[in-house]
This record gives C-alpha cells, sequence and structure tokens, in this order.
C-alpha cells in the first residue's frame, strides 16, 4: 500500500471513535503493540530531542525500502510513533521525503502537533524524514 | 482532624477569576498549575485596561498630565512593593521582568566581588534559574560553586550547609520554597548562619511569596526575587528586593535611559537607586498592576490564604494516597500546597496528557529543577500546585481524573 493509502485507512479507523476516551484508549493499545527498536539501538544518539519523553529511532534499509524500528519510556508516545511508522516503515525513502502528514490533524491529533507540545511529534516526523533523505543519498 | 474552618468565601472569590469559568476539553477548567503561572482576578485585569484606556504615557521625564499620572502610579505600585515585603525604603524595591531577571541582575553584579578560592553556595533543591547564573558567575570569576544537599523527604541538610560554610563563603542562594516539591526551607537560620561568616544572602522567593507572609527587614535578608505572574499579576514583571548597602555597592546592571544622571563621550555618572538598575522604559503597565495584584492578596489575607491553601494540601495528600502505587516527591513536614508525584509504572506525561483531556491542568516534567529528578533517578513528575481558589470538589474531581487516567494506562 502507498503511504496516502495507509493514512486513509488510518483516518478511517480514527473516524469510528465517537469521543476522546476512545481515540487514547486505541492509541494506548497501539503503544503496546509497536515493533520496538532492538536493545543495540536504544542508544543516546537514536533520541529524538525535544521530547519530554524520551524516543528512539532506528531506521534500516532492506532493499530498496525504509524499515522503522522505535520505542518510547511514555506509552501515548509509543502509539503517537505507531501511528507514524504505520504510515512511513516498508515505503521508499523518496516517497517518506515527499509525504504529506496532514492525516495527524484528520485524526483528532492536531495539539500533538504544535512546537510546543512537549512530546515532539513535530520532531518525530522530522527525523522519519531526515533518515529518509540519508537513506536517498545512500541510494543515488 | 482538628482543623479551624476557612473564613474564605470561595464561591465569591472564584467569581474575580474570570479564567475560572472556562471549558477546556469540554470539562470545566480545574487550575492545579499555580506553581507554574497564578491566574488574574478581575481587579488585575481591569487596572490593565484602565492604563491603557486613560493614562498610557511614558514615565519620570514627561510633564504633561498623563506622563504625571502614570508615573504617580508606576511609583505607587513600588510602595505597595515595598509594604508587601516590609521593605525599609522603596528604593530597594527594583522593578525587573521577574526572579530570573532579578538574579541575573545581582549574579552580574556579583563579578566585580568575588575571585578564585571563594565559594557561592547553592542549594540542591533550586530551579535552573538560580543555579545557571551562578555558575556563570564562577566561571567569570573563578570562584567555586558548592551545592547544599537535600534528603530522600526533600529537606535540606542544615548540618552539611553548616560543614560548607567558611570565611570563603561569599554567598549564599536559595529559594524560600521548593517549585518541584514544595519544601518550606529554614531560611531564616540560613541566613543567620551565612551572616556570621560575613557571606550576603540571596532568597529566591518566586514560590514563596504568594503562599506565605514575608518580612525582608525581620529576615534580615540581603537579596530577595519575586514574580508578579505568581502572585495574580501579570507576567513580564517583577522584583528585586535588595538591602540599601548592597544595591549600592552593585555596579549597574544595563546600561541606557533611565539610570543615568549625566551622560558625557567622556563619562557617565549613574542615577540613584532604585534607577540606577532600571534602564530603559520599563513595564510601566506591569508595575502598575503588579501593586494592584498585592492590593487583591491584601484583601484576602495572606495568612488565610496559608491556612486555607494547608487545609486543601493535607487533603489532597490524603486524598492522593489512597491511590495504589502513588508516590509523593517532596514530604518535607514544613510545604507550601504543591504536591508533586507519580504513579507506579505510569510516565508523567501520560498522565498530564490524559488529565488535560479532562480539563485539568497540572505540570508535568522536571519542573527546570533536573538536579531534583536526577537525585530521585525519575525523568519527572506530575506536579498538581493549588491556589487559594481552588476547592476540595476540584480536588475530588482530579482524585478521579488520576485514577480514571490510572485505569486507562495500564
Amino acid at each position: 500500500m502507498s503511504i496516502q493509502e495507509i493514512q486513509d485507512e488510518i483516518v478511517d479507523e480514527f473516524a469510528m471513535f465517537e469521543d476522546w476516551m476512545q481515540r487514547y484508549e486505541y492509541m494506548i493499545e497501539l503503544g503496546k503493540s509497536l515493533p520496538l527498536i532492538e536493545e543495540e539501538y536504544k542508544v543516546d544518539d537514536n533520541i529524538i530531542k525535544g521530547c519530554q519523553s524520551k524516543v528512539w529511532v532506528h531506521a534500516e534499509l532492506a532493499d530498496d525500502k525504509l524499515v522503522f524500528t522505535a520505542d518510547s519510556d511514555a506509552i501515548i508516545t509509543k502509539g503517537i510513533i505507531a501511528i507514524l511508522i504505520r504510515a512511513f516503515s516498508h515505503q521508499r525513502p523518496q516517497d517518506i521525503i515527499d509525504a504529506d502528514t496532514a492525516f495527524i490533524d484528520e485524526i483528532g491529533l492536531k495539539e500533538h502537533l504544535s512546537p510546543t507540545r512537549a512530546n515532539g511529534l513535530v520532531s518525530m516526523i522530522k527525523q522519519l524524514k531526515l533518515y529518509a533523505v540519508a537513506y536517498q543519498t545512500q541510494l543515488n | 482532624m482538628n482543623m479551624t474552618e476557612n473564613t474564605l468565601d470561595i464561591t465569591q472569590i472564584r467569581k474575580d477569576f474570570p479564567i475560572l469559568s472556562r471549558k477546556v476539553n469540554g470539562n470545566p477548567l480545574i487550575y492545579l498549575d499555580n506553581a507554574a503561572t497564578s491566574q488574574t482576578p478581575r481587579q488585575v485585569i481591569d487596572t490593565i485596561v484602565d492604563y491603557y484606556s486613560n493614562y498610557n504615557a511614558n514615565i519620570h521625564r514627561g510633564v504633561h498630565t498623563l506622563a504625571q499620572e502614570a508615573t504617580e502610579a508606576y511609583e505607587g505600585g513600588r510602595i505597595k512593593i515595598q509594604h508587601f515585603f516590609n521593605a525599609a525604603k522603596a528604593h530597594e524595591i527594583i522593578f525587573t521582568s521577574g526572579t530570573t531577571h532579578s538574579i541575573n541582575l545581582v549574579a552580574n553584579g556579583f563579578t566585580a566581588f568575588l575571585k578564585k578560592g571563594d565559594d557561592v553556595l547553592v542549594s540542591a533543591m533550586e530551579h535552573h534559574s538560580n543555579i545557571v547564573p551562578w555558575q556563570m558567575l564562577c566561571e567569570r570569576t573563578g570562584a567555586s560553586l558548592k551545592v547544599i544537599p537535600m534528603n530522600n523527604e526533600g529537606a535540606l541538610l542544615m548540618d552539611r550547609y553548616r560543614d560548607l560554610l567558611s570565611d570563603k563563603t561569599k554567598l549564599v542562594v536559595c529559594n524560600h520554597v521548593s517549585n518541584a516539591l514544595g519544601t518550606i526551607n529554614p531560611i531564616q537560620e540560613l541566613i543567620t548562619l551565612a551572616h556570621d561568616v560575613g557571606a550576603a544572602v540571596l532568597i529566591d522567593g518566586a514560590q514563596s511569596s504568594p503562599h506565605i507572609k514575608v518580612d525582608v527587614q525581620q529576615l534580615d535578608v540581603d537579596f530577595y526575587t519575586a514574580s508578579a505572574h505568581k502572585l495574580c499579576g501579570p507576567t513580564g514583571i517583577g522584583m528585586l528586593y535588595g538591602k540599601e548597602e548592597w544595591l549600592a555597592k552593585l555596579p549597574p546592571y544595563q546600561g541606557g535611559g533611565e539610570m543615568i544622571a549625566e551622560v558625557t563621550f567622556e563619562k557617565t555618572t549613574y542615577a540613584d537607586l532604585p534607577y540606577k538598575f532600571e534602564a530603559g522604559t520599563p513595564n510601566i503597565c506591569g508595575g502598575i498592576a503588579f501593586g494592584a495584584a498585592l492590593d487583591y492578596l491584601k484583601t484576602i489575607g495572606l495568612e488565610a490564604i496559608e491556612d486555607y491553601e494547608h487545609e486543601l494540601l493535607a487533603y489532597a495528600t490524603d486524598k492522593l494516597l489512597e491511590i495504589e502505587g502513588a508516590k509523593i516527591y517532596g514530604t518535607s513536614k514544613h510545604k507550601t500546597a504543591v504536591i508533586s508525584f507519580n504513579i507506579k509504572g505510569i510516565h508523567p506525561y501520560d498522565m498530564g496528557t490524559l488529565l488535560d483531556k479532562m480539563g485539568i491542568a497540572v505540570r508535568t516534567g522536571h519542573h527546570c529543577a533536573q538536579p531534583i529528578m536526577d537525585y530521585y533517578k525519575i525523568p519527572g513528575t506530575i506536579r498538581a500546585s493549588f491556589s487559594f481558589y481552588n476547592t476540595k470538589e476540584e480536588i475530588d474531581l482530579f482524585i478521579k481524573a488520576v485514577k480514571k487516567a490510572k485505569e486507562m494506562l495500564q
């Protein structure tokens, strides 16, 4: 599936929720099922700055696609990362670079997009895209 | 519990604060982040509107009516601050942008007085604002920064403090109340002991001034700081109290208008106190509103506030400890109404996020006091801080919300 198709799917899932509580319960569930980063990559170099909670992200290339794994010490943050990884992992770097992130707004997580927000969703997206840029350069 | 019922009419008081009737995420706002900033009563908001509507002007130099009215109101603000903290003289009150600015002003001035071999003592439970300026001062002068340690309850180890004091100690800096733990420090003892070795003392009063009656003359403190926005006033204005003898000795902090007596290209002579430290057009409206905020607090009465907030603290502490896995950081016997806590297995950020969804404002994180979090080996805490306009009903809703969030997160 393309990034856009996955994002549409996520938007559809979130549309079923009637209130914030269901939305957050779902995110907490997603957080618990996040594909965890290997311990060896859970190092300070992989920490995304600007987060009140700690976030580690690791990227590696499998064929021509980028695979992300991550972890956080806060469960809601893990849920947010899980959503991002679902949308961006196993995709070609160029597609990740070009991807739009408006779906975050549509699923009611807009409040997490503010740059002052301590969870650093903005930093997370930026970091995923930076990895994509780095690997795209490698592919070229 | 045998406690005198409070004498405050909280329902009436709450009507003074327009913001308390707003909703957040569909729920009535429960504001428990008072240690970060207090809310603003209508009386202070009216003062600000009145200033900009009726007598906005630059102060001290203008001969016209507006300038005179503004000057009078601004200097009136200074006198209100003087009386609130019982300073001997109005010119011992310097307007600053807040406590951080006040501390930097003193730290900068002390560059002239310190040398290698001198000691500056700082407590282990300081806000970064009361650590970094002294670190910078020590870097500039070669003096050493030494830390007065604390125990697990979040109380200072006074024996260790005594051991650290020597004739090399030139300055002791400490908060009156810890922003992250709520501990009320024994500053009277701390000041007396420092003076015995000839050291000056700066007390950061940002967290104490809204909750405890402070008398700078009785304390015999050399410098005391406060921020208006924690005292029901606006942001961007605060004060530095300094003993006249110290302020006279300290060199000016910033150069510019207002702070000069005479300027030629060869030499400038500085203005008298307090203007020596007030370069440029000040926050005129802020100074006036600061005074109005203190007037407001006075009508409620600091003693009554202290009693009532203590009642809220005891009530909230009991209720919170009923929750399984709750742990409170800062359990000193002497505390203001601040509860820093964690629930076992739950990240403070997750708790804060869900509480916000339920309309409850708390602070989460390290509270700009990372050394304290390092001491307890935690990433941060959830901090609920109460004010005289909070109620037991709000605490009940807060506890219910914490339980709900806990259920969701576990």
